[in-house]
């Protein structure tokens, strides 16, 4: 949309329709205020959230005192940074100092955040404006925010279907035009398929590059924040302002993102022969197929490559992840956290709060992960899935010395009817079947809107080698004009 | 098929208290679950022998002290459900 021609008179959905890059220039240029476009996102939050169910929270009064701060800076004529007073929401499993966050549970359902997580910390330096918290699975973990004790999340561009999971909240919100972008996080696949699902770009950053202090804990080896926006522009302004080194993250990684510009010319693209095997809808494969061609026109070089150890990614994801989970979810214990049942004795207060508080998915996952670790089980399924997550390193090892990049369905069909998969969880964990091995690796990956079946999008799945975010966005950017 | 007992020693041992309907439910759930662990059995066998600690960065980090805000430390004990004079409060454990 033409920035320049617009008076006075902006409509509610005009200003809701521009990318960070126009909002920052509009600021620069004096169009609009913060406090204008903030109260643009908050009127059409009450307006269509309702039948979407993107938010949680709608944490107005802060939103606004932060679109007032953000003015100040701006009319101050000192320079300011992209992401200065752009609205945002934020994934309800990561904390922001003073608000609720209850990562989708029952069992956090009055916990106030006591401290600001690291990515939070950074965009509030950058003068960022932070609209509500966004639904989620419970402790992100699903595929379709169907898991959610408060309410599902639908699909903003078909009501009847999921947002996806378990980033669904922050997927739609993005969509429906509820905010100008989100943070997801994503464990198994949690930020790329909502985001397949919904129709937006995001990115899912290679372990290690974006801080983990003050998400809330789901499974530690494969956790990793990351954004959800309107188009891969934004979701590099964003990744760039969040990533880092962080003291309070042993596991964040000293790296440097440089800007790149790759020329999909000669580029190598591989494509897994598997990704395409039994159970792939046949519309999502000529989507992909199509999106495939269309970088080879560009003269991309197509190769057929393997990664022989697929079969097993969601297995030995759905064994490491839940092990790791059992662990992480000891904590909420009704001790330290608002939700408690009282008890005769120690033991009961555990046993109740914990069987109360939890839902039936973390229920599910802790009672895997223990069994998985018990005593006699621990070599047939936790050391296995280890060895296993080796092997499918490996595949990507091997993979990366011929290509560049991978390109991949992110889900093996579009956004399914709500209740669909509702009560039967193993068929809801092979909605997972390829975007888990990029986890198990730690790699890279980013969805990309590639078309549409009716009126539901298909993501493409740019997965890159270890820190080579600059690459899939620079590929993404220039795909992102083709399709 | 996992077995209802071992379905309650399981639940006893993660600390979690599940109604008759819930430990039913568990059981078919988690015997579907574990009949598709078995898949894993057909995995090759790793060729190298490297040491099984995931891809995180494995170099144990210092034993630093991190400075937080004394403030931290009242926030967090306001989370708690029970507390008293600053301390969380807990049942006896004896």
């Amino acid at each position: 949309m033409e920035i320049g021609n617009w008076g006075l008179g902006f409509q509610v959905m005009e200003l809701t329709n521009l990318t960070i890059t126009q909002l920052h220039q509009g600021f620069k240029d004096k169009k609009f205020t913060s406090v204008e476009v903030t109260k643009a996102y908050l009127e059409q939050i009450k307006k269509t959230d309702k039948s979407i169910g993107a938010y949680l929270a709608v944490t107005e009064s802060l939103a606004l005192k932060q679109a007032e701060a953000a003015d100040k800076i701006i009319t101050s004529g000192k320079h300011f940074s992209m992401l200065c007073g752009v609205p945002c929401a934020i994934k309800d499993a990561i904390l922001v100092d003073g608000e609720i966050a209850t990562a989708g549970s029952k069992i956090l359902e009055n916990y106030v955040a006591p401290y600001d997580a690291t990515v939070i910390k950074k965009l509030k330096t950058q003068g960022a404006v932070i609209l509500g918290k966004t639904n989620l699975d419970e402790f992100a973990m699903g595929a379709s925010t169907e898991n959610s004790a408060y309410q599902v999340t639908k699909n903003p561009h078909d009501t009847t279907r999921v947002a996806g999971g378990s980033s669904g909240g922050s997927a739609a919100a993005v969509a429906a035009k509820e905010a100008v972008y989100s943070l997801g996080s994503d464990t198994g696949g949690s930020i790329r398929l909502p985001a397949s699902f919904c129709g937006v770009v995001g990115l899912n950053p290679t372990y290690g590059s974006v801080s983990r202090y003050g998400l809330i804990a789901f499974a530690s080896s494969l956790d990793q924040i990351g954004p959800m926006a309107k188009n891969v522009e934004d979701a590099k302004i964003v990744f760039e302002a969040i990533y880092g080194k962080d003291q309070n993250d042993a596991t964040s990684k000293n790296y440097q993102f440089e800007e790149s510009n790759i020329n999909l010319k000669g580029l190598k693209i591989g494509v897994p022969k598997e990704y395409f095997s039994e159970g792939i809808d046949p519309e999502i494969e000529k989507i992909i197929k199509s999106a495939i061609q269309k970088a080879k026109d560009a003269g991309a070089k197509i190769i057929e490559i393997s990664l022989p150890n697929t079969q097993y990614g969601v297995a030995c994801y759905y064994i490491i992840a839940p092990c790791e989970a059992s662990a992480n979810l000891a904590r909420f214990d009704g001790i330290k956290y608002g939700f408690s049942e009282t008890a005769d004795n120690l033991l009961g207060v555990y046993l109740q709060s914990r069987g109360r508080g939890f839902g039936a998915e973390p229920k599910r996952r802790i009672m895997l992960g223990t069994y998985a670790l018990s005593s006699g089980y621990y070599d047939a399924y936790y050391k296995k899935a280890q060895q296993v997550r080796e092997l499918i390193k490996e595949d990507f090892t091997q993979a990366f010395k011929k290509v560049d990049v991978i390109f991949s369905p992110v889900s093996p069909f579009a956004a399914f009817k709500v209740g669909e998969k509702a009560n039967d969880p193993l068929s809801m964990y092979l909605v997972d079947v390829y975007t888990v091995a990029v986890k198990l690796a730690g790699i890279p990956a980013l969805s990309l809107p590639a078309g549409k079946i009716g009126k539901l999008p298909v993501g493409l799945q740019i997965i890159g080698n270890y820190f080579e975010e600059n690459k899939i966005l620079s590929i993404a950017s220039q795909l992102e004009q083709l399709f | 098929m996992i077995s209802k007992e071992e379905v309650i020693h399981i639940a006893k041992l993660a600390r979690l208290q599940l109604t008759e309907k819930e430990i039913t439910k568990m059981q078919k759930d988690l015997s579907a679950i574990l009949d598709y662990f078995d898949l894993l059995k057909k995995a090759p066998k790793l060729k190298t022998q490297r040491t099984l600690r995931g891809q995180t960065s494995q170099s144990l980090r210092a034993d630093e002290i991190i400075e937080k805000p004394a403030s931290m430390a009242n926030n967090l004990v306001q989370a708690a459900p029970d507390k008293k004079d600053g301390y969380v409060r807990v049942k006896a454990v004896l």
